[in-house]
């Protein structure tokens, strides 16, 4: 009952590649990954492509069809005509690892640079209280099934490269939203550091993020905007920043943005007292390399099994100045 | 070819990133150890967000007469009391602590009118009792753990400067084997999906927390992920499973359109009021109420209506009856040619709310249906049938302390990959919570067992075997292709294991599960090592081999029928088998099955049922005990 | 700028795949805004044909009037601007007007994609090489939409006293239009983003606010339609205003229902 269609896929790796051309039968019904599934079982077992549950839940097999963002799971065969060829592409503003799977660590680190729910200190689990109403749009966010689209289509990081570092991107504006409309969270800043930390001000309101995310979140009406308006509220309102002027307070230091190192603001140590906001080498694991993973050793290294608890690559005793240690013996107020 | 491993030391490696996973890890690392997270997909696309429902834990928001030996009777009850009763037990009184503790992880659960979490109906729970997110449940879960884990990194940054200081997420990594020292966990072998880079995780305690087994079959919910792999790597390294036979066929799944066969209607859709109907337009459910659920179920329309909106003084539709029962009910309709064209039962909620309503109580089950398959459900009835869901069976585990039985320490298993919580049938809303409460406890004890024992060693010889066949399917050539081989696995044990089982049909499955071992054994992939879904699904099918077999030899040795097991030569229920499980293990190459007998039930567990209840599922000789506990 | 030229993405020569009729959407844009704002500055710089003094009709691009040369009538708040060919005769409103409608998120949308191809549709290249957003001057100010809207909540309300003045001769076409006008403006200027967030956005605990959450939900209701009421203004306003000056210019006469 199948038929016959056209369909070309992008095939290759970081190292280049190309659209290569396909017949795949076609049944009704059926959706674009069905077809790759079919393509994976008869043509190509080796297809590269990422999916899960099958049912637009999870938000793997986000990929471009017919260039625009989409997931392969949610797009009905039936939506193109029968001699209409079929354009599959991983997404393009992520690295390629190969074929359609595309590497989206960037959003992971994204996700890790955004500070994390806060609750009050003084309530215990299962006091929360919470109304329907005050709960409703963070829920809304809450939808979000992470599956990118709105990162990969937003102009800004898919247009910039040079944008990535500073440009959290749509999905962690709405993971901001949400946590600033939790009725519980207690973190007063984050519409600053969404500002200064996140890249909310590149944002110029284009909406292809709501266009394209499967789950029909208001990324820009419900998240984006309500919170460059939380800006303009602490930011840009003329008579705060008059007073500012007048009073000359931006002179004064003002406290870092980065809710993560900063909420302790950074002050000099008094007389004697140990310096906890100077930089020092952080944890003496193991050195990874820059893709994330360890330096890669031969199955028979001579010492497997029996390295060093503190990495191999570390000698004792450490440089002391490295070590965030005070010890209390050399503590005047004692 | 030089074969390079990454070599990694933890001190507690979960394997999966489900609920069970994370929460286990998020315990481990709370209790001070070295976390490492292994995640076969990306973090958080887990198959946890496919349950839709809630969770189910006995707060007693919406009903204040609920309480954990109610919600341990249902347990016990929908299981067909084959439950181990101290797994029901500590579910039961645990859960709410659990749910409680997500909502300070930042969890929205949807309120009461006074701020607190509100429950919803669900078949087989006497009140509402489960905590939901609109019918996003699961996805509420993930994430929230999610965050929780992102939590705890930048907790982890702020002391140290690196975010992977003590919990790292592996994504896209597979673990092939577990490596021992003599009857030790020593650590986890696998690869990057992503590169195709050999990995080792050397550590003392492994918790397994990879989900089901479904993958094995033709019509399923289940994603690719479902493979069975804990499953098997237990048994591998020397630990039993238990009651395999018992695989739970959700009673509603879509058959139409093809595409998104399988895909689950919740069972909140019945909860909130729809209605099961054959070709012939009759609700036929009430035909199928058994003897045992006589008392709760209403017996006309009208009674059964009434229930939505005054549930104390009417008795509930039967349409929440438990699952294995609306499955039956399905099955049948269907057989005796009462179904709809494409083999299944009509599921209307369009004609009993307006369509407003439904979209605001299942808002993702409408979005689904208009999207997937351009049905709208608030106009027309779906079509639904059984679809294999979820594997009771699994690693047999001390309740207590989720520690694996069998020959090998350090072991520990959470989620659906452990057996004997759900008994022969699990409660719908019952896994979300089973996965928090136990995979709490599985990090709890996995931490605890690390202080216990020395730094284990890997050795090289098994290394270098596991290495040998976690590349033998590239290296091979002229095997069988990997993706032929899955279809017919999943014939195999769509046909011949399915929800309805006979002795002829069993044996045969096992014929061609063991004719298909030695072609599994010499499988091989095209392509090379970077992003190879032939060369994954290559080393996936010897543990869907190895779990289906114990499931076929398991629904062959099991000579009645129970909760997810139904044998059409032994369909009645049999008190003398309700006292024996059947643990699998492995050895050699071989599948054993030995007999085991089930715990006996504390007296003050079991004086929580009536008599009348246990004298459908107790033998003579039980129920004379039964008879001579004092009275509570 | 294709992601070809991008090392690590997939090596995609074409600049986009899509195969629909994107460029349809803003093309239409441009077309529509180019031709309102030409008529706009047309009417503007005309200064004439703005009041009938038969039926107290002025146009919406005249009021209020204040420069030397305005009509007595037509100027409620007295005539203190100098009279020369570059100050708009509504000089104190419409530069408020303009920069509630150029700062509108709506607007704002519409464009920066039609007008400067950034980016033009959804994955489709933007038009430029460089880009830093809303970050920077001129562009930071996009933020003080806040305070255009109040600016035209007030000439919202000039506009109605506009509207009740004309009213007072009876009842014709005219005063249909500038009522129907007025309706639109007070919708698309309620609708704005802005006045959503004050109205009840920017609160934490809506349970708290019951009279500022029935609000919320109210804007939140126009909200959802700011495009389509951005547009309906843009219509009304150029359809008053032409025909106000048809009938200042004597092209045809009201159409009168009462005197």
């Amino acid at each position: 009952m199948g038929t016959k269609r056209n369909f070309r896929v992008w095939r290759g790796d970081a190292g280049g590649g190309e659209l290569q051309d396909f017949q795949v039968e076609v049944n009704e019904g059926e959706v674009v990954l069905d077809i790759i599934h079919r393509l994976q079982a008869t043509q190509t077992p080796d297809l590269a492509c990422r999916w899960n549950c099958k049912a637009g839940k999870c938000g793997s097999c986000s990929m471009e069809i017919n260039g625009m963002p989409r997931l392969g799971c949610m797009t009905r065969m039936s939506t193109f005509t029968a001699d209409e060829t079929v354009t599959i592409t991983p997404l393009r503003t992520f690295p390629v690892i190969r074929d359609l799977v595309t590497d989206v660590s960037f959003n992971y680190r994204k996700a890790r640079e955004t500070p994390a729910f806060t609750p009050p200190a003084d309530l215990a689990p299962g006091e929360y209280r919470m109304q329907q109403v005050d709960v409703e749009r963070s829920q809304e966010f809450r939808k979000c099934i992470e599956c990118y689209l709105c990162q990969n289509t937003c102009h800004v990081i898919r247009d910039h490269e040079e944008n990535k570092p500073p440009f959290s991107g749509p999905r962690f504006f709405i993971r901001a939203a949400e946590l600033d409309m939790h009725p519980l969270d207690t973190l007063e800043d984050r519409k600053e550091y969404a500002q200064a930390s996140m890249g909310l001000g590149m944002c110029n309101i284009t909406k292809c993020c709501t266009e394209v995310c499967p789950e029909h979140i208001k990324i820009t009406d419900n998240a984006i905007i309500p919170m460059k308006e939380r800006v303009v509220d602490r930011r840009y309102d003329p008579l705060v920043w008059l007073g500012r002027k007048i009073f000359r307070r931006d002179q004064l230091p003002s406290p870092g943005p980065d809710p993560l190192l900063g909420v302790l603001p950074p002050r000099e140590p008094a007389e004697g007292e140990p310096d906890w906001q100077r930089r020092h080498h952080g944890a003496q694991g193991p050195a990874v390399g820059d893709d994330g993973h360890l330096p890669i050793t031969e199955l028979t290294f001579e010492n497997q099994g029996a390295g060093s608890p503190f990495g191999d690559d570390v000698t004792l005793p450490l440089p002391a100045e490295d070590l965030n240690y005070h010890h209390p013996r050399d503590d005047p107020r004692r | 070819m030089t074969t390079r491993i990454e070599r990694h030391r933890y001190d507690v490696v979960v394997i999966g990133a489900g609920g069970a996973g994370l929460r286990a890890a998020i315990e481990a690392r709370s209790a001070g150890k070295k976390t490492a997270i292994i995640s076969k997909s990306l973090f958080g696309k887990a198959h946890t967000v496919m349950a839709e429902g809630g969770a189910a834990a006995a707060m007693g928001n919406v009903n204040s007469r609920d309480n954990w030996m109610v919600h341990f009777r249902d347990t016990m009850r929908g299981g067909k009391f084959l439950n181990n009763f101290r797994m029901a037990e500590l579910h039961a009184k645990e859960a709410p602590s659990r749910i409680w503790e997500l909502e300070t992880y930042g969890a929205l659960f949807d309120r009461t009118k006074d701020g607190r979490i509100s429950q919803r109906n669900f078949g087989g729970h006497e009140y509402p009792r489960l905590a939901h997110v609109g019918d996003r449940t699961g996805l509420e879960m993930i994430r929230t753990l999610q965050q929780r884990i992102v939590a705890l990194q930048q907790e982890d940054f702020r002391e140290s400067g690196d975010y992977d200081a003590r919990i790292r997420v592996f994504s896209e990594t597979t673990i092939t084997e577990l490596m021992l020292d003599g009857d030790r966990v020593a650590g986890a072998f696998g690869y990057y999906r992503e590169s195709g880079e050999l990995v080792l995780f050397e550590a003392p305690a492994v918790v397994l927390a990879t989900g089901g087994v479904g993958k094995s079959y033709k019509v399923t919910s289940n994603s690719w992920e479902y493979t069975g792999d804990g499953h098997a790597l237990a048994l591998r390294a020397g630990a039993t499973l238990i009651n395999m036979e018992f695989l739970q066929f959700h009673p509603t799944g879509m058959v139409w359109p093809p595409s998104v066969k399988g895909i689950l209607v919740t069972e909140s859709v019945r909860g909130d009021g729809g209605v099961l109907k054959n070709s012939e337009g009759n609700r036929f459910m009430f035909g199928y109420v058994p003897d045992v659920f006589r008392k709760q179920y209403a017996e006309t329309e009208e009674e059964a209506d009434r229930w939505y909106t005054d549930p104390d003084n009417n008795r509930r539709p039967p349409e929440l009856l438990p699952r294995d029962e609306v499955a039956r009910a399905i099955n049948t309709e269907v057989k005796e040619g009462r179904g709809t064209p494409a083999g299944g039962v009509y599921l209307d909620v369009s004609t009993r709310m307006p369509a407003e309503t439904i979209r605001r109580r299942l808002p993702s089950m409408y979005h689904q249906f208009k999207e997937l398959a351009d049905v709208d459900i608030t106009a027309q009835p779906m079509e639904v049938g059984p679809t294999c869901h979820y594997v009771m069976g699994g690693v047999e585990v001390d309740p207590d302390t989720t520690a694996a039985l069998g020959g090998v320490r350090g072991l520990f298993a959470a989620g659906e990959v452990s057996g004997g919580m759900h008994g022969s049938n699990r409660l719908g809303g019952n896994s979300l919570s089973d996965l928090l409460v136990f995979g709490k406890r599985a990090g709890e004890h996995a931490a605890a067992y690390c202080d216990s024992v020395a730094r284990p060693r890997v050795p090289t010889k098994d290394l270098e075997l596991a290495v040998a066949t976690a590349l033998g399917p590239l290296e091979r050539s002229g095997g069988d292709n990997p993706y032929h081989l899955q279809q017919e696995l999943q014939v195999v044990m769509g046909d011949l294991v399915g929800i309805i089982r006979r002795e002829a049909e069993l044996s045969e499955a096992l014929k061609r599960l063991h004719e298909l071992r030695a072609r599994v054994a010499n499988v091989s992939a095209s392509g090379g090592r970077r992003y190879n879904p032939g060369w994954h699904l290559a080393l996936d099918l010897r543990n869907m081999l190895v779990v289906s077999e114990c499931t076929a030899l398991a629904a062959l040795e099991r000579a009645e029928s129970r909760g997810g097991h139904t044998r059409e030569d032994f369909p009645a229920m049999d008190p003398e088998w309700r006292r024996i499980n059947l643990i699998c293990a492995l050895d050699g190459d071989e599948v054993r099955l030995t007999r085991k007998p089930l715990p006996r039930m504390r007296p003050e567990l079991l004086a929580l049922f009536e008599r009348g209840e246990m004298s459908k599922y107790l033998t003579d000789e039980e129920l004379a005990e039964f008879d001579a506990l004092p009275e509570a | 700028m294709t992601t070809a030229t991008r090392p690590g993405r997939a090596a995609i020569t074409a600049r986009t795949l899509r195969t629909d009729r994107w460029w349809f959407a803003p093309l239409v844009t441009f077309v529509g805004l180019g031709a309102w704002v030409t008529y706009a500055t047309v009417r503007v710089f005309m200064h004439g044909n703005y009041w009938v003094e038969q039926y107290h009709y002025l146009t919406p691009f005249y009021s209020p009037c204040v420069t030397e040369r305005c009509v007595e009538a037509a100027a409620h708040l007295g005539r203190f601007l100098p009279g020369w060919w570059i100050v708009p005769d509504a000089a104190l409103t419409l530069p408020f007007l303009l920069l509630f409608r150029l700062t509108c998120y709506y607007y704002r949308k519409a464009y920066y994609r039609a007008f400067w191809l950034s980016p033009p549709a959804c994955a489709v290249p933007d038009g430029h090489k460089r880009y830093t957003g809303e970050t920077r001057f001129p562009l930071v100010f996009q933020n003080v939409h806040r305070y255009a809207f109040y600016a035209a909540a007030v000439i919202s309300v000039i506009n109605t006293y506009d509207a009740a003045l004309a009213q007072a001769t009876g009842l014709g076409l005219g005063n249909v239009i500038l009522w129907v006008n007025v309706v639109a403006l007070w919708a698309y200027t309620l609708s704005c983003h802005s006045c959503r967030h004050i109205a009840g956005g920017r609160l934490k605990h809506f349970s708290k606010h019951p009279v500022r959450y029935r609000f919320w939900t109210f804007v939140s209701k126009l909200n959802v339609r700011h495009m389509q009421l951005a547009w309906v203004t843009l219509g009304t306003l150029a359809l008053t205003d032409a025909y106000i000056m048809a009938l200042a210019a004597g092209w045809f006469s009201d159409l009168r229902i009462i005197n």
